[in-house]
């Protein structure tokens, strides 16, 4: 895999059918499913739960407002994932080209990825920081191994935001 | 407080001057409130430097300090001050999916 910012774009080419399938998994990914935990970390308290009002409030007004902002980004996300879609050629390496205009959309949706997978499975600080950990033998390892991959994407567009702060040169 | 002048009132009549009086909220002379953010070990340190710098306007070395404290303690005081902007932080926090809670200072 080969990930570059090429004008206006991050282009993510020689992407062999395992990450492709990896990047496809991202929307999905962001659903709590019902698991409370992911659920929970997806909307944390905003205060003590004795500051009633305030959680009141937050229920009422924030909350909605939040999953809204969160469902935008994954669907932007959703909509660039369509260039890795279709079964022709299926084993071929695929590129991926991501507008810069939607670079906030990717760090929210990766973001939302990483902690529902982390939630769900209660990976352990240790786990989390180990990221040379082979082979893929279980379902958790594999998540693990999603949690990092989606990590290494959100550093790489991070780094070109910081570079399109900058202006061209940057 | 502040005083006013009724606008009828000529050059030769002298008012007696309207007190009005202004309330103030609880929470105007209530204890500061904090935005707490705290530790959370999926968020890459990157990016949580990065909010801080979109959401107070931090210069990367401020940001970079607090999150360093959200790292090691385990969580660091972001801003202080009136309940409803420290509502709205914590609010634009939320958005990106960081640990942040609006606490009273003690």
């Amino acid at each position: 895999m080969e990930i570059c910012r090429r004008n206006d774009e991050i282009e993510i080419s020689e992407l062999d059918p395992f990450l492709a399938e990896l990047l496809r998994q991202i929307p999905a990914s962001t659903d709590p499913e019902g698991v409370s935990a992911a659920e929970q970390r997806l909307f944390s308290p905003p205060a003590d739960p004795n500051e009633i009002e305030i959680c009141a409030e937050w229920k009422l007004y924030v909350k909605p407002e939040l999953r809204r902002l969160f469902q935008t980004a994954t669907e932007t996300v959703a909509a660039d994932l369509e260039q890795l879609r279709g079964n022709e050629k299926t084993f071929a390496n695929r590129t991926l080209r991501i507008p810069s205009k939607h670079a906030e959309a990717w760090l929210s949706a990766l973001n939302q990825a990483r902690l529902v997978i982390a939630a769900k499975y209660d990976f352990t600080d240790g786990e989390l920081c180990d990221h040379y950990r082979s082979p893929i033998g279980s379902r958790r390892d594999l998540s693990l191994f999603q949690v990092n991959f989606y990590g290494f994407l959100q550093e790489f567009i991070l780094r070109e935001l910081d570079g399109w702060d900058k202006g061209p040169e940057g | 407080m502040r005083f006013s002048v009724p606008k009828n009132a000529g050059p030769s009549t002298v008012d007696e001057p309207t007190i009005e009086k202004e309330t103030r909220s609880k929470e105007d002379v209530d204890l500061p409130w904090q935005v707490v953010v705290h530790n959370d070990p999926v968020n890459l340190m990157s990016y949580v430097t990065m909010v801080f710098q979109r959401v107070f306007g931090y210069p990367r070395e401020k940001a970079e300090h607090h999150m360093l404290e959200v790292h090691h303690k385990g969580r660091s005081i972001l801003w202080s001050g009136m309940r409803e902007r420290g509502e709205l932080y914590v609010q634009q926090l939320h958005g990106y999916l960081l640990l942040a809670t609006l606490e009273k200072a003690s």
